[in-house]
């Protein structure tokens, strides 16, 4: 069989002794930013993509794809222990997590949210590799004009699943794209909006984005009020669950992978929905609702498995369309450009090597994370008592040199400046950075896409409600975009958010 | 009912008013083209216009109920952090990867009210040397590591 015959190449790649140990450093590394505060998974990816060029192509993607779902597993870490959760995708497993860790069942919560995730990586990890090549059959049909609408698609599902106001983060996104066309105009080589700035002409750089808006304004929100983190004092001991947890966590955690698995396919953000979503859904199916938000272990054990399955499967539209579900997979598309491979349908069948090692080296990975997590729990929460004012200025050196060596620009390090404070600035005002960077990235390909789908059809726009794929995603989009919009799922959308706080 | 205004949705709406105005205003210097054939202008110049609609509705829907406040900002933070990659900017040519980078992190540590200057002078050295034997040595990255303005 085909199928099994790739995961075969793909367990070649991902286990020969280097691949390995750069997904060792990768989930290494995860964890720790996921478990450390005032650093995400976003900001260390684009501190540390320049040194990825002197990698491997399979090596440098192994790496970094380890670092995304390692600090998924640290950030569910910080949740549990002390209600904070490191990465915005384990906000809702700090609700009961920790509850039960005040309940001195802090080790079982941790071992239920491990094995959950484990679990759900597994399965999703398949899912992957099963639907991924019969959907770059698809993508390879795909024209301009689709790509267009598929942008469309992604950009709606990133603000609807965004905080807050809608209407904001709509303005985020369009604010991205125009950012995301500053420099030379590819077709008319004309520079735009770049006030002069010789060097900004090629435009501008998008790790200097990334870190600016992620990073430093993340920095800056953690230095308004300096508070010690009070760690759970707590018996993590106790790791194993019993026989009636198991029993209890068995249906949440196979509900919560399906939602997961289903919802990270979904552009724009879906392991933070999933996570969401599937805590709503163990509400309301359970037995005794009143348990939820004094420690109910279902309250773990579904959301966990939700997204850890959501950011597996969010690999899937990058590595068959090319088109990155959130900012992390903006960065990868960044990484693999970087690498001189272009995104998009044609991975799968010029670089096997490349495409099915990925997708192997996740398992792997996700398997690293439970032996790195379970035992040396001590160690991580040990990590947690790091006070934050000993992290930033190293935080900063990295930044400094990470955006620095990608080109050698210094105008790129003033670029870091300037979004750091706009990040900030938007952060005050209660917008959210996601959109922005998604917009950032996609507009170029936007543009390029919209202009060559009117050159192609005689400038008739007809074209993207005729064929019959961009007129699918573009009726998809406007669907999100008038269900956001409701009442009711307004409601019920600030509702799931709020639980957030 | 007390209609007040909320400063976070008010500021935000200006702010992308300002920039859809910036940006269209640049699009309209430049080619636009027909729609069969966009010139460099036009894409911009459609979502600059889009931009300044969503600002205004967004100004707009800042007169409600209640308000929400904008919270403590973080000063010194602002002061401190962000001339840091600056800093490092202007000096890594000249003073060279080690000594600019030492300050770097020597600046931004000083962005926290706790940190203590003997501290920040460590953790400065500390970092320095680790960044130094990683980045230059280990991974080759093409730095100089003693710049021009400290030859003599």
């Amino acid at each position: 069989m085909d199928f099994l015959s790739n995961l075969a190449l793909g367990f070649a790649t991902a286990t020969s002794f280097a691949n390995l140990g750069f997904c060792l450093i990768g989930v290494i590394l995860g964890t720790l930013v996921g478990v450390l505060p005032g650093i995400g998974a976003t900001a260390t990816i684009a501190m540390l993509l320049p040194i990825t060029f002197q990698l491997e192509p399979v090596s440098s993607l192994i790496m970094l794809a380890g670092i995304y779902y390692g600090a998924q597993y640290g950030g569910s870490t910080t949740a549990i222990l002390i209600n904070m959760p490191g990465e915005s995708s384990s906000a809702v497993t700090a609700i009961d997590g920790y509850q039960l860790a005040r309940r001195g069942k802090a080790g079982t919560a941790l071992a239920v949210a491990a094995l959950g995730s484990f679990f759900a990586g597994s399965v999703s990890t398949f899912l992957v590799a099963i639907f991924a090549p019969p959907l770059t059959v698809v993508a390879l049909k795909f024209g301009a004009a689709e790509y267009f609408s598929l942008m469309v698609l992604g950009l709606v599902s990133s603000v609807a699943l965004a905080h807050g106001s809608i209407l904001k983060a709509l303005a985020m996104v369009v604010l991205g794209l125009l950012l995301g066309l500053v420099g030379t105009d590819i077709y008319s080589g004309t520079p735009r909006f770049i006030m002069g700035i010789r060097e900004y002409a090629d435009g501008l750089n998008f790790v200097a984005v990334a870190v600016g808006v992620f990073g430093i304004a993340e920095i800056l929100r953690n230095l308004e009020s300096e508070q010690t983190r009070e760690v759970m004092k707590t018996n993590v001991r106790n790791l194993w669950p019993s026989r009636e947890d198991f029993k209890r966590m068995v249906a949440p955690v196979l509900r919560g992978t399906a939602l997961g698995s289903a919802l990270g396919i979904l552009p724009g953000g879906g392991a933070i929905l999933a996570s969401f979503a599937s805590y709503t859904v163990e509400k309301r199916i359970s037995k005794n609702p009143q348990e939820f938000g004094r420690g109910a272990i279902e309250g773990v054990a579904g959301p966990e498995s939700a997204n850890n399955a959501g950011a597996q499967t969010s690999f899937i539209p990058l590595l068959t369309l090319g088109i990155p579900a959130n900012p992390v997979m903006a960065l990868m598309v960044g990484a693999m450009i970087i690498q001189g491979i272009v995104p998009g349908p044609n991975v799968a069948t010029e670089q096997p090597a490349l495409f099915w090692g990925i997708i192997a080296s996740m398992w792997i990975g996700n398997l690293m994370l439970i032996v790195l997590n379970l035992p040396l729990i001590g160690l991580w929460v040990k990590l947690l008592t790091v006070p934050y004012y000993v992290l930033f200025p190293i935080i900063m050196a990295f930044c400094s040199i990470g955006v620095y060596s990608v080109r050698s620009n210094v105008y790129d390090l003033y670029a870091v400046a300037a979004f750091g404070l706009l990040g900030y600035v938007m952060l005050k005002l209660r917008c959210e950075p996601a959109p922005l960077l998604l917009g950032f990235v996609l507009g170029p390909l936007l543009e390029e896409n919209l202009r060559r789908a009117m050159i192609l059809s005689r400038g008739d726009p007809a074209t993207f409600a005729t064929r019959p794929i961009s007129a699918g995603l573009l009726l998809l989009s406007l669907v999100v975009l008038i269900v956001v919009f409701l009442p009711q799922v307004r409601k019920k959308r600030d509702e799931v958010f709020v639980e957030d706080n | 009912m007390k209609t007040e205004i909320d400063k976070g949705d008010a500021i935000a709406g200006i702010l992308f008013i300002l920039a859809g105005l910036f940006f269209a205003y640049q699009s309209l210097g430049m080619e636009l083209g027909t729609s069969l054939r966009m010139g460099p202008g036009y894409f911009p110049l459609v979502l600059a216009g889009v931009l300044i609609l969503l600002g205004v509705t967004v100004m707009v829907k800042a007169v409600r109920n209640e308000a929400e406040p904008i919270g403590p900002l973080a000063i010194r933070g602002i002061l401190l952090i962000l001339p840091a990659p600056i800093f490092f900017g202007l000096t890594v040519r000249g003073l060279g990867f080690v000594v600019s980078l030492f300050l770097t992190a020597l600046i931004a540590a000083f962005a926290s009210r706790k940190m203590k200057p003997h501290y920040a002078v460590l953790l400065a050295v500390l970092v320095t040397i680790f960044s130094t034997l990683v980045f230059s040595y280990a991974l080759g990255l093409p730095f100089q590591r003693f710049g021009p303005w400290l030859r003599f």
